[in-house]
């Protein structure tokens, strides 16, 4: 099996805060890898090292067998490692259309072109519009991102994440702030991705996270505890323990 | 394949955006009437053309990418400068000038570009107006190539193509400075309504965003802060060649902070705001001027305040908030 995401002693220090501690993560092909953890133990610094938001203080990144360290967050992307964010990060006065034509404009390597009008590009915008019809939203392709429910925005996160075509998307919460119902939904749409998509996904409901991964990997103060199939981890005494004493913490 | 899938979808909407509007069509005829209505203001007229090109340079850094300045009269300057000394040296075609100011402005604002990409809204002010200053007194000193405070005189253009002379009632000049108006804002509308457009607006509404997309961020920026600065350039060209000098306040801090108050009080992000602000503000300037000079400014700083206090996009946003209210007029 190949390794499409792996990180080699990865570490990451805020002055004297270890907020990543020597972690060597591997993410098969194709996989559906779940990363878990209680809350601080450093799994969205994580993320932000793999994707280049952040800098490591030492220790690799390497995304199918090249090392992507010092590769700028764009580069990263246009060599196929997407994220969503924890929170939503979109463009609140563009239409949901104009957002997503934004990132599939950037894919087809059209962002820097100045003279035709977005909307001439008919080959992108029948991209953009499969996109939307993939994740429902083709109903509110016009309207303003603003205006739209917060369910519905995080369609558009993960559309604006899609249009890049990664090779392996990493997903930070997609389901955070959703009312169950449509995380529900949400997941499904999530599930039905190609196998060709390796996705690592971080979440905090345990219910989605079992249901979906096939593998998952522990963080506990930065660093990786344990890493086995959902059945192996339902067992594990270790996740017991940091799973329960967080509650005993309050 | 997609047939099915796109039921209902109708991408028109995208599509309309970059074409013109019977408003539009409208709007470019005002300069025609213009010039048979006041054919006594024609030297007024093609300051406010001038103006109109220099603050439709700002609205393209300002308005679509977000970049705030205080100091793009630098260009302007540069602009006014390069047509100026290029004249007094004997290559006075005055497109050749334009195209001169164009290219020197557009070194600068390259260079600069790189000062004002990082950092947060107070770094650009405080860059921007750094820049300019120093250029002002790089200006004032070097009096042997600049003329100094005295301004750079003996500037004589020849005819604009070899056809069309400037003449004592500023005919020639007017439509010269309209046309290049023209021409280059069809070209910065063709520019905001691309995908390059598209992803300026994204820059200025999210920028930590645009990255995970895969944009270049810092390429996107120093590309239109390059091209502002190259409009702002033929607007001080435009200047030089139609006034035959320069004087030094084409430079100075006061044409800086004018620029952005044109701006503001018309409208960012729209280029007509650009266009309307300065009609706006320079009939107002001429007309309070002319009932009272020492005190115009007061009546001026009224305005703005009132602008920015109800209309928060400026006339433009005025403008658009009234059409929304008129039943059939959103088509």
């Amino acid at each position: 099996m190949t390794i499409a995401l792996e990180t080699r002693n990865l570490v990451k220090r805020f002055g004297g805060f270890v907020a990543t501690n020597d972690v060597s993560l591997k993410v098969e092909g194709g996989a559906r890898h779940a990363l878990i953890g209680p809350n601080g133990a450093g799994k969205t610094t994580l993320i932000n090292l793999l994707t280049g938001f952040l800098e490591p203080s030492s220790g690799e990144v390497v995304l199918k067998g090249e090392a992507v360290t010092r590769l700028s967050q764009h580069r990263r992307v246009k060599r196929g490692l997407a994220r969503t964010f924890q929170i939503n990060r979109l463009f609140a006065r563009m239409t949901v259309l104009e957002s997503v034509m934004l990132a599939v404009c950037e894919r087809r390597e059209l962002g820097a072109r100045w003279w035709h009008p977005v909307g001439s590009h008919g080959e992108a915008i029948d991209e953009a519009a499969c996109l939307l019809a993939q994740l429902r939203l083709l109903d509110v392709a016009h309207s303003e991102t603003r205006s739209l429910a917060y369910g519905k925005q995080r369609l558009i996160e993960i559309a604006l994440a899609l249009a890049a075509k990664p090779s392996v998307l990493l997903l930070d919460e997609p389901a955070a702030g959703v009312p169950t119902g449509e995380s529900r939904e949400l997941f499904e749409t999530i599930a039905q991705l190609p196998r060709e998509v390796t996705i690592l996904l971080i979440e905090h409901d345990m219910d989605l996270v079992f249901r979906f991964a096939d593998r998952i990997s522990v963080l506990v103060n930065g660093g990786l505890v344990v890493e086995d199939t959902p059945e192996a981890i339902a067992r594990d005494k270790r996740v017991k323990e940091v799973y329960l004493g967080e509650a005993f913490d309050g | 394949m997609t047939t099915t899938t796109l039921a209902g979808f109708d991408p028109a909407p995208l599509q309309r955006q970059a074409r013109w509007q019977h408003a539009e069509y409208a709007f470019w005829l005002l300069p025609a009437a213009a010039y048979f209505a006041f054919g006594d203001q024609l030297a007024l007229l093609s300051q406010i053309a001038i103006t109109a090109l220099f603050a439709l340079s700002l609205d393209l850094i300002l308005g679509y990418a977000g970049i705030v300045s205080l100091g793009h009269a630098a260009f302007f300057g540069m602009g006014a400068y390069t047509a100026g000394l290029m004249a007094t040296h004997g290559w006075n075609e005055p497109l050749a000038g334009l195209a001169g100011a164009a290219v020197i402005a557009a070194l600068a604002g390259f260079v600069t570009s790189f000062l004002v990409l990082r950092g947060s809204d107070l770094t650009r002010l405080m860059v921007t107006l750094g820049v300019a200053l120093m250029l002002f007194e790089l200006a004032n000193k070097l009096t042997s190539i600049t003329g100094g405070v005295d301004g750079l005189q003996g500037i004589e253009m020849k005819p604009i193509l070899g056809q069309f002379a400037f003449d004592l009632y500023g005919k020639t000049a007017f439509i010269y400075a309209t046309l290049v108006l023209f021409v280059l804002f069809w070209l910065a509308r063709r520019i905001v309504h691309s995908p390059f457009g598209l992803g300026l607006r994204g820059i200025h509404l999210n920028m930590a965003r645009m990255p995970a997309l895969g944009t270049p961020v810092n390429a996107r920026l120093v590309g239109i802060y390059t091209v502002g600065a190259a409009y702002a350039g033929i607007a001080g060209a435009l200047l030089t060649q139609t006034t035959q000098f320069v004087s030094i306040d084409v430079l100075s801090f006061p044409r800086s902070a004018e620029l952005l108050l044109i701006l503001v009080l018309g409208g960012t992000g729209s280029l007509y705001g650009a266009l309307i602000g300065t009609v706006v503000f320079m009939t107002a300037h001429h007309l309070l001027s002319g009932i009272n000079p020492q005190y115009w400014q007061f009546w001026l700083g009224a305005l703005l305040v009132l602008v920015v206090l109800f209309a928060r996009d400026g006339v433009m946003g005025g403008l658009r908030a009234l059409a929304r209210r008129l039943p059939g007029a959103a088509k």
